[in-house]
């Protein structure tokens, strides 16, 4: 049986498998659709909803929407863009992101995509939360300013390293990432090879004694924007 | 005590069988035991059920009823939701802060007592009320509060504050709760069912195939009670024809949205027949478990409703070969929730019944496909089961003629806020807004907000609009306002509501909820400019749609709906700033710091 389908995207007609996310599809046929919490080799989560796009008009995150013969699939109206622009305001207003100082600058996910969408400062007010910072480990630590909750740790943790490292505590504005003992993250049993210290996208989680070691002016999105890889990759 | 409280820990986890599923149970246990579910003790449950300690933590940090922090051996739970607050919240709070000597989030020096605030318990045809720890009180005054206080010094027992009883079961010696019924008119379809013999909808269904029996509901045209209005038969269908060794039917027993009890006087005064339905559902699906999903809040039905089902069983009406029927095999156990508006949400409500946080799942699958513990699960509302037997008992031609187009059947609605008669009213669909108001003793309305918090607020020139499925649909909740309230006030409430009860997982609705309500209360405060309503609704548009379940996808309808139908109200509070200023910069506060440290004044912006 051929179990190839085919759907619209920003009026390309693009083949795909059944069973594959929206978004999976359209990258394989090198159409961006930009993302945070979805991270290949990861369970789709569906937090972040940056990934958001139109099917057949209905707003539906990507990462988790499987693909439908004959759906239109809208990934660069004026209103996908707006609401995506929107959702990664709300993820900088929320936490304390200071790109200028922090280490993960040119290679963070999250300043990579405001570059991409245009965002110099955010039209939303600041909510300068207090957040706390855990440097108890002695290889990682974990600075939660800067959390987007995107939980991509808590499944590299057990879908990679086979471990239960972190894990959300707390609900609604009050939810945040915790570690897997009473006290503090060297409690755990991360150490600083786990998949779970390097797939944050932000710089949330950050190795100890490495930072700077690529320079400013080589780092991964320096020169070309966030999703460029993929565009390229097929033409 | 720390032994004591280790061997105590690890009876409880026994007791559920070391069971993951088991945990929320097991946390409320350790909780009404302890006080708290402390580090220490999320170590114990963390090792009893082999499962990361990190994992209970998210659980037991999820649930309102639950806390790492000790409380007192009673906790005082006082409703603040906005039909409470119109009906005397302020003093009766106040008479309780200052009878403990405490605020709200404290507990008293000898540990003893509690207070706290807690969303809409289900009683807002008898507020104000509060929960002191399962009991329910009601009608409170400021008299009332300060005897409470008294009482519990007194005698420790929250029992004891039950003085007069309630209206029919709830004076149940199993039940012994002062809440009333307040049912103000019986319908046809589901309080009828008092009246009809129990158990012969059962027979009949049991006598049919279980496809017979969705067809029959899909004939009805019933559509499901619990506010989205899924066609139940549907459901049944998609649950029966998916792949899966076992199912499940659950009933949602969550009643969360602000306004709504009509399920807890289903649950008073029907569970016997709930659970015909439930039952016959099962039959129809291919289930041999039912779960009913149990509002913490309404603990105080609990033995009531296992006393039922334990009759159930007893007259062979649950268990081995239902009724007779050979290979018929079904039961029901209850589940307690914890205090969590979002487990009524159904991917919520299985998380929850799984042992975990209540955060929603991501669909598909459905529930349908892959639910409870990945097994095919249908979830209906009390009162769709309730539907179900009339269905049965008086023919589904005579439902669909009942109603409206689209709607048939009746709707039990529950009324609240500045009315004359509070309570129950079973109304077919289609009664006009206008004609309910009349009924209920509220002719001057100013406002009704039709279908809970996550509804809509309309005003005078909508009142000739009907309830059902196509126009003004309403899982029950109506709440009126008078032309004394302040729309804006009870439109920030409901954000409020929403901001607590979001479980954030997604960015929309755990960021937007809070941007909607600053900006509201800057409109609110005076310091709002006309593009600030343009902003309310562009922002509100992209949560509702982005979010990931209901919840953000209608949170942001307190505001759309308002400034849709109560334009005025808001253009009454902005002003167009002309200096270009930012009216919300406040430069005192900016330098209150800066002089505080320094220990003088500005001398370029003086007070
Ligand atoms: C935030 C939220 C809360 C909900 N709360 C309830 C509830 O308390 N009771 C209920 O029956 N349905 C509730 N629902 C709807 C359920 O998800 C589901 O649609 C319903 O239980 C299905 O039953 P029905 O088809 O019989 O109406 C809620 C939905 C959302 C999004």
């Amino acid at each position: 049986m051929n179990d190839k389908i085919s759907f619209i995207i920003d009026d390309r007609e693009i083949k795909a498998k059944k069973g594959q996310t929206i978004l999976a599809a359209a990258q394989e046929a090198g159409i961006y659709i930009p993302r945070l919490c979805s991270k290949e080799g990861l369970s789709p989560f569906g937090s972040c909803r940056v990934c958001t796009v139109l099917v057949n008009g209905r707003a539906q995150a990507s990462c988790t929407q499987p693909v439908a013969q004959g759906i239109v699939v809208e990934n660069s109206s004026e209103k996908v863009f707006q609401i995506r622009k929107q959702i990664i305001e709300m993820l900088f207003i929320e936490g304390n992101h200071f790109c200028m100082f922090c280490e993960k600058s040119g290679n963070c996910e999250l300043q990579a995509l405001a570059y991409r969408f245009g965002i110099l400062a955010p039209s939303l007010p600041f909510m300068f939360p207090e957040k706390d910072i855990d440097a108890s480990h002695p290889d990682v630590f974990i600075d939660r300013n800067r959390c987007v909750l995107c939980g991509r740790c808590v499944r590299a943790s057990r879908e990679l390293d086979g471990k239960h490292v972190f894990q959300f505590v707390g609900r609604g504005p009050e939810r945040r990432i915790a570690v897997n003992a009473s006290a503090d993250l060297k409690n755990t049993e991360l150490e600083s090879s786990d998949k779970a210290v390097e797939i944050c996208p932000v710089g949330a989680i950050i190795r100890k004694r490495v930072g700077f070691k690529i320079p400013v002016g080589k780092r991964l999105y320096d020169h070309e924007p966030i999703g460029s890889d993929i565009e390229k990759a097929c033409t | 005590m720390k032994k004591e409280m280790e061997s105590t820990v690890k009876n409880i986890c026994r007791d559920s069988g070391n069971d993951k599923i088991h945990l929320l149970d097991i946390l409320r246990r350790v909780q009404n035991q302890f006080g708290c579910v402390s580090d220490e003790a999320i170590d114990l449950i963390a090792k009893s059920l082999n499962i990361p300690r990190v994992d209970v933590e998210s659980t037991v940090t999820f649930y309102s009823f639950l806390s790492k922090e000790p409380k007192g051996q009673i906790v005082i739970r006082l409703c603040n939701d906005i039909i409470d607050r119109m009906n005397g919240y302020d003093k009766v709070a106040k008479a309780f802060r200052e009878e403990l000597g405490i605020d709200f989030g404290e507990t008293t020096k000898d540990g003893k007592i509690s207070l706290e605030n807690t969303p809409c318990i289900g009683m807002c045809d008898q507020a104000p009320a509060a929960l002191v720890n399962g009991e329910v009180v009601t009608y409170l005054s400021t008299d009332r509060a300060r005897e409470i206080v008294k009482i519990l010094r007194l005698t420790g027992n929250p029992k004891k504050l039950v003085q007069r009883l309630g209206d029919g079961n709830n004076a149940h010696e199993l039940v012994k709760s002062m809440v009333q019924n307040n049912i103000r008119r019986a319908g046809e379809v589901v309080f009828s069912l008092a009246e009809s013999q129990p158990n012969i909808a059962l027979e009949k269904a049991l006598a049919m195939s279980p496809v017979e029996v969705i067809n029959e509901v899909k004939t009805a045209r019933l559509r499901g009670r619990g506010g989205a209005g899924f066609p139940t038969g549907m459901k049944w269908e998609f649950t029966r024809a998916a792949n899966g060794d076992k199912k499940y039917i659950i009933c949602n027993a969550d009643e969360g949205e602000p306004g709504t009890f009509k399920d807890r006087v289903l649950l008073t005064e029907l569970p016997d027949r709930i659970f015909e339905g439930m039952t016959i559902a099962g039959y129809a699906i291919g289930a041999e478990e039912g779960i009913m999903y149990l509002r913490g809040e309404y603990e105080y039905l609990y033995n009531f409703l296992e006393a039922t089902l334990e009759k159930r069983r007893k007259d062979g009406l649950l268990g081995k070969n239902v009724m007779g029927k050979k290979e018929f095999n079904f039961d029901i156990r209850i589940q307690l929730g914890a205090g969590a508006y979002i487990c009524g949400e159904e991917t919520a409500l299985i998380s929850s019944c799984e042992g975990f946080r209540g955060d929603p799942k991501n669909r598909p699958p459905f529930p349908a496909q892959r639910g409870f513990l990945g097994y095919p699960s249908c979830i209906n509302n009390v009162e769709t089961f309730c539907a179900v037997l009339s269905i049965l008992d008086k023919g589904a031609g005579w439902f669909a003629e009942l109603g409206s187009r689209g709607s048939a059947g009746t709707k039990v609605l529950s009324v609240s806020g500045d009315c004359q008669s509070p309570g129950i009213y079973e109304y077919p669909f289609g009664i006009t807004i206008k004609k309910l108001l009349k009924d209920v003793g509220a002719e001057d309305a100013m406002a009704v907000q039709v279908g809970g918090a996550s509804g809509q607020m309309i005003g005078e020139k909508d009142y000739d609009r009907i309830i059902c499925f196509d126009d003004l649909a309403t899982g029950g909740s109506i709440m009126i306002f008078g032309p004394q309230r302040n729309i804006l006030e009870v439109v920030d409430y409901f954000m409020e509501f929403f901001i607590e009860e979001s479980c954030g997982y997604c960015t929309p609705c755990r960021v937007g909820n809070v941007v909607l309500r600053n900006y509201l209360q800057k409109i609110i405060s005076g310091k709002g400019e006309p593009s600030d309503l343009d902003f309310l609704q562009k922002l509100g548009e992209n949560i509702k749609a982005a979010s990931r379940c209901g919840l953000g996808q209608t949170s942001p309808n307190p505001i759309l709906s308002t400034l849709k139908n109560f334009h005025p109200v808001y253009a009454a509070m902005v002003r167009e700033e002309t200096e270009g200023l930012q009216p919300t910069f406040d430069i005192q506060a900016a330098l209150r710091d800066s002089e505080a440290i320094t220990g003088r004044k500005s001398v370029l912006f003086i007070h």
